[in-house]
């Protein structure tokens, strides 16, 4: 196992690297889009409401892999072309954002309908009382949740191995087959995923220990 | 203190797992496979499912049928006489080694070149067809040769030899690894890439199926297919070399190749008789 990593290191870490990138770029998106999903999702509007039911439930109950073939094979085909890299990761990005606006949804139902009001009555807009009073309490009680999605999210990632995005699992899937040291070389991957995901672990038990 | 119980029970269930995977129950080596397949009047194929011509899933009825498939059928009745029944597998470029290592499989018949690369691993019998490597592009593409690639981008499929082979002519050329062919022809279509490559067998196949596209030039190397067996299967290996040598000295090899071959256009059948 030393020395397939020693020969191979530098397409481990070319794949690690790509691994990172794609899972922080999809991270802030995700945590982005899914935030503003969630909001829809309660607001009074009505047409803003069925915006954000419509999305989560369309890509929350689509596989991820549909999602990510579909940027890679189709879109080029007919709008724009992108590599597998983009089509991986935006595809990434809109199914574990589906995930969050469900998860954040569920923190801004738990805090008091009292809060909202209050926060009304003392002459806040909605977007301000949602911004400055609700969201921050809703992201506190949502923690433990959002930290699950993100490990998710780094997991998942390995579907860009599908559409030649060049991460962990497709440098993985070259050099498996190229040594057939399949079990050693998937080893090392699984190793290098937790070298991702478990400081996320720590990290947000430590921001649960912290906030909540 | 929390934190190292954390990290030992983490080591310890890496440790476990890579002991599980180390002790099977029997191992393979010390197994005589042909004389397994003898008994169990079987012998299990891994074949390829997505490959016009030479093995491919027919929709309709769920079996694979191909040029390989028909050989392996009459390579089991060869070895295992009149009764014997073959039993098929579908692999892929990938999973075709570790699958004959753990046993799933007892020989590979999946368009895999006989190479010193996977002699590590495995072995082969004697060679049961001679291919050569090409490309496949779109028409009027301006990828007129396999040197024309240098600075464009070509798709092949991951565990297949052909990336590799690329990299000797044009060196410059950027690859990307699909999964399989059917993925990698889609996304050709979409413009991913700007040439397929592959052995000339199968992209004669996808350019029959897919008019637009076509084999572009000669052949580039010569990629003799071998059948694959296990390492210490000495018995299978002689078998399967003198079921070859029959089947060729009947003719049975010769209809075989016309009825699948016969007809592809820019593909002489001719040059692959025996």
């Amino acid at each position: 196992m030393i020395t397939l990593l020693r020969t191979y290191w530098s397409t481990f870490l070319t794949g690690f690297g790509w691994t990172i990138l794609s899972s922080c770029i999809a991270l802030v998106a995700s945590l982005l889009i899914g935030s503003i999903m969630a909001v829809f999702e309660v607001v009074p509007n009505k047409t803003l409401r069925t915006i954000g039911t419509v999305y989560v439930e369309i890509f929350r109950n689509i596989p991820l892999l549909v999602i990510v073939s579909f940027f890679y094979l189709v879109i080029p085909m007919y709008v724009v072309k992108i590599n597998g890299f983009t089509a991986g990761t935006i595809g990434l990005t809109i199914y574990t954002s589906a995930f969050i606006a469900e998860t954040v949804r569920s923190g801004i139902k738990s805090i008091n309908i009292g809060q909202m009001e209050a926060s009304r009555a003392m002459g806040m807009k909605y977007v301000q009382a949602m911004r400055f009073i609700v969201l921050p309490q809703a992201f506190k009680v949502v923690i433990p949740p959002l930290g699950n999605q993100f490990i998710n999210l780094v997991k998942n990632s390995s579907v860009l191995a599908f559409v030649a995005g060049f991460d962990l699992m497709y440098q993985g899937n070259a050099i498996a087959s190229q040594t057939f040291a399949t079990v050693n070389t998937y080893l090392i991957v699984g190793a290098f995923y937790l070298v991702i995901t478990l400081p996320i672990s720590y990290y947000m038990r430590h921001l649960e220990k912290r906030l909540a | 203190m929390k934190k190292f119980k954390y990290l030992a029970i983490l080591i310890m269930s890496l440790l476990l797992a890579v002991v599980t995977v180390g002790c099977g129950s029997k191992p393979l080596s010390q197994q005589d496979v042909l004389q397994n397949a003898k008994d169990a009047n079987t012998l299990t194929w891994g074949v390829k499912a997505d490959t016009k011509l030479m093995g491919l899933i027919d929709v309709n009825d769920g079996q694979p049928k191909g040029f390989e498939i028909d050989m392996a059928k009459a390579l089991t009745k060869k070895i295992l006489g009149k009764n014997g029944k073959a039993k098929f597998v579908t692999v892929t470029s990938q999973s075709r080694i570790p699958l004959l290592k753990n046993g799933n499989i007892d020989a590979i018949m999946a368009t895999m070149t006989i190479n010193a690369e996977r002699k590590k691993a495995i072995d082969f019998s004697d060679s049961y067809f001679d291919a050569g490597q090409a490309i496949l592009v779109k028409d009027g593409s301006p990828v007129k040769k396999v040197q024309d690639l240098n600075n464009k981008t070509v798709i092949g499929v991951v565990g297949s030899n052909s990336v590799q082979n690329v990299k000797k002519y044009a060196p410059k050329a950027k690859v990307l690894q699909l999964q399989d062919y059917a993925q990698a022809l889609v996304a050709l279509k979409s413009g991913q890439g700007d040439a397929l490559t592959t052995d000339n067998v199968i992209l004669g196949g996808m350019a029959v199926e897919n008019p637009g596209y076509r084999v572009q030039g000669k052949a580039f190397t010569t990629e003799p297919y071998g059948i694959g067996v296990n390492k210490g299967q000495p018995h299978l290996r002689k078998a399967l070399n003198k079921a070859i040598k029959e089947v060729e000295a009947d003719g049975t090899y010769n209809k075989l190749i016309k009825k699948w071959f016969g007809d592809v256009p820019g593909f002489n059948y001719r040059e692959v008789l025996r």
